[in-house]
């Protein structure tokens, strides 16, 4: 089946939804290629991030449509009419085929660029510019367009003049509601792909830059502007995203998040220096960027403190300053600052939660006190995943053992300390487990283990028959 | 040994002598570790803002990272400490636990964790984590032999702990000591609990800890016992045991004063 044919051969009569052996037979020598909507899709998208320069409101309106919410961007372009001359040599430049309408409602817009396509209609205008296309060019379905061609309804001005009720009556709702956003009563919003962003600073070049220098520069005096429009509210940036628009269409955007409100430019630029300086495919700059783009997508109300000679805050700050700078360059998930947890199960009993984010709940958790004068109860490193021991035989069968071989290495143990039972949470629904015995261990040479027993003596662990097993010994951490 | 050799080999010290005293600024900031012996070697303790550097045999990891941890928490002084380390290191050892940690005596809440993936991106972490004066300690944890730890990347790092104040902790598991820019490098072995009734409450964290190099004092090997309670070190009260004695090359105050780089 025909899912999509260019100019020419919409010429020689194929069309879209036509067999291909149909096809075929009308045209031997047709060229095809299979399709692939994913990557159709992708450079939908791609342009959708190229059309970004426009407007920060782009939605997606698949398969092969874009809308663009232009209210209050047009004046920076020259106007309507000069910025739908640019975008559409820009895109033919890049081998789009683009058709492209502006009114008052996205479907009024989507219905001309089916039929005239660089038409731009004043608010007001909507009836009289669509009515007097085809019906087919609301895209209102092929069930629906072939009825009202049935029902002697050819143009839109036709559907139009009946009364809306008949329509809905006959139509549906949907249809109704399609037509009279059509005509330019009430509009759909459009989904635009990213959030509107607080604050928005660009630069745009006459003269493709490509040298870092002066991608540098630029961010420099972007994060400049966009501290001196954010200061006036009050506002400090969370997280910053850098968009750079290649002059061949492609735009690259980069992301830094931090632990607190920014309120200094410097801080930005040096965040964005780590963060480009740490990227895995570095910033390519092809033939140069026409455009960067600093925005602060999250933002909060920054309490102005006194900064009096408390140093303490002043150190507070230092370090969560710190933990940006390494989080934009490793990743904020690998810097982590811990977290108790309220449960005795060892491996659960600490959570490590990005240091941005929780630093001060860190600061202030409570943490269980230890018991004073007694030796280290809970080991120093612990294994994520408990490792398995061989042990030969255990005296008692509840006893801890006399030897053990963990990583090929024979341990002879000289001093035990337990057991401590640990029972598993059986509310926890992933799967069952077992009760652990937990000993202190110290062997010949004076290396200190936390090993256990996962399961009770003939209790909890059977063999295929149903038979008391012997249960699997583990390391669970080493103590200094 | 010739006489212009030697009139070029005391020059040199001098030279060596002033570029040295460039860090003596900070240097008299010292922390007594509490364990008497080791202090005295050390001049009255652990110099902060510099490097020091512990290392140990790949099994020894847990006993040299108590050490390392007791030292952190003896510089830190109530201030956050960074902990740097490699991927691979946990896999090894095991991961840090904040649990075990405030089993030692130390305050889990001010340890910011860096899980590094590679060794590049921990060493520059730990570079700019040691500039940053808001931090007590730095300790980076390495696993293995480590090709970009050369005499640059060390001198990187005790440049910035001289310029902040910040004292760095290199934790070097399963390595061999080689020559760096370090303060202080140490050999660690996990020792006996000191002997007695096996129901005594034993499992205090023992050390045995070697001095192989002390930049401004002789070295030495000393049993050193954690004292979780009090946070300090300390000589276990009951250990018959001999301890090897310190170095025969490093031991006069004599030849010290001449032999004071390297």
């Amino acid at each position: 089946m025909i899912h999509a044919l260019d100019e020419a051969a919409e010429r020689l009569g194929l069309y879209i939804g036509q067999p291909l052996a149909n096809a075929r037979a009308m045209c031997p020598d047709l060229r095809v290629f299979d399709a692939d909507p994913v990557a159709d899709a992708k450079t939908l998208s791609d342009i959708a991030d190229w059309c970004d320069r426009f407007t920060p409101l782009v939605a997606l309106d698949p398969p092969h449509g874009l809308f663009l919410d232009i209210t209050g961007c047009a004046h920076l372009f020259g106007g309507e009419a000069a910025l739908l001359q640019t975008l559409v040599r820009a895109l033919a430049r890049q081998g789009f085929a683009v058709s492209a309408a502006i009114a008052g409602t996205s479907v009024c817009a989507r219905t001309l660029t089916r039929q005239a396509t660089g038409t731009i209609v004043a608010d007001g205008g909507e009836a009289e510019a669509i009515s007097p296309f085809p019906v087919s060019a609301l895209g209102a379905g092929e069930a629906i367009t072939t009825g009202l061609r049935r029902a002697g309804l050819k143009t839109i001005g036709d559907v139009a003049s009946r009364e809306p009720h008949e329509i809905t009556a006959r139509f549906g709702a949907r249809f109704s509601t399609l037509l009279a956003h059509a005509l330019g009563q009430g509009d759909a919003p459009i989904n635009p792909r990213k959030p509107l962003p607080d604050y928005i600073v660009e630069k745009r070049f006459a003269e493709p830059i490509a040298t870092d220098t002066m991608i540098a520069m630029t961010l420099s005096r972007l994060a400049d502007t966009l501290i001196a429009s954010m200061e006036k509210q009050g506002k400090g940036a969370r997280r910053l995203e850098a968009a750079f628009f290649r002059t061949d269409g492609v735009v690259r955007a980069i992301t830094v998040e931090t632990g607190r409100p920014v309120t200094r430019s410097a801080v930005i630029d040096r965040l964005f220096r780590e963060r480009l300086d740490a990227l895995a495919d570095p910033l390519d700059p092809g033939f140069g960027f026409d455009m960067v783009r600093l925005s602060a997508s999250r933002t909060e109300i920054v309490v102005q403190e006194q900064r009096d000679l408390d140093a303490h805050v002043h150190d507070n700050d230092e370090l969560a300053a710190l933990i940006d700078r390494i989080a934009a360059r490793i990743g904020g998930k690998r810097v982590v600052v811990h977290l108790p947890q309220d449960t005795h199960i060892p491996e659960r009993a600490v959570w490590s939660a990005p240091a941005q984010h929780h630093l001060t709940a860190a600061m202030q958790a409570e943490w269980p006190v230890r018991t004073e004068s007694e030796p280290p109860l809970r080991p120093l490193r612990l294994f994520d995943k408990p490792e398995p021991i061989k042990v030969p035989f255990a005296t008692v069968p509840d006893g801890p053992p006399h030897q053990f071989t963990w990583r090929r290495a024979l341990h002879a143990v000289v001093r035990v300390e337990g057991p401590e039972r640990i029972a598993m949470e059986w509310w926890r629904q992933d799967g069952k487990q077992l009760t652990r015995d937990y000993f202190r261990i110290e062997d010949a040479e004076g290396l200190r283990f936390w090993i256990f027993r996962d399961g009770l003596y003939e209790g909890e662990v059977f063999d295929g028959d149903g038979k008391p097993a012997s249960p699997g010994w583990y390391v669970h951490g080493l103590f200094a | 040994m010739s006489g212009a050799r030697g009139s070029a080999l005391a020059i040199l010290r001098g030279q060596i002598e002033r570029i040295e005293t460039a860090e003596i600024v900070h240097q008299r900031d010292r922390v007594a570790l509490g364990h008497s012996e080791a202090d005295s070697a050390l001049k009255g303790g652990l110099a902060r803002a510099a490097i020091h550097e512990v290392f140990c045999e790949g099994r020894q990891g847990a006993a040299a990272t108590g050490f390392v941890t007791g030292l952190a928490g003896r510089v830190s002084a109530r201030r956050p400490l960074l902990w740097v380390r490699q991927d691979f290191s946990e896999i090894e050892t095991g991961a840090l636990s904040m649990s075990g940690l405030a089993e030692l005596g130390l305050d889990p809440r001010r340890v910011v964790m860096v899980r590094a993936a590679d060794v590049e991106s921990a060493l520059r972490t730990s570079a700019d984590a040691l500039a940053c004066d808001a931090l007590g300690a730095v300790v980076l944890e390495l696993w293995g032999e480590i090709r970009q730890f050369d005499l640059v990347a060390s001198r990187k790092l005790t440049l910035a702990a001289q310029g902040s104040g910040v004292t760095g902790l290199l934790l070097r598991m399963a390595a061999q000591p080689l020559p760096s820019t370090a303060e202080t490098r140490w050999m660690l072995r996990a020792a006996h609990s000191p002997p007695g009734s096996v129901w005594s409450a034993w499992g205090a964290p023992v050390f045995d800890a070697e001095l192989l190099r002390n930049r401004h004092g002789p070295c030495g090997r000393w049993i050193m016992e954690w004292n979780c309670d009090e946070c300090q070190f300390s000589e276990p009260s009951t250990y018959p045991q001999p301890v090897a004695a310190a170095p025969a090359h490093r031991q006069d105050p004599a030849v010290l004063q001449q032999r004071r780089a390297g």
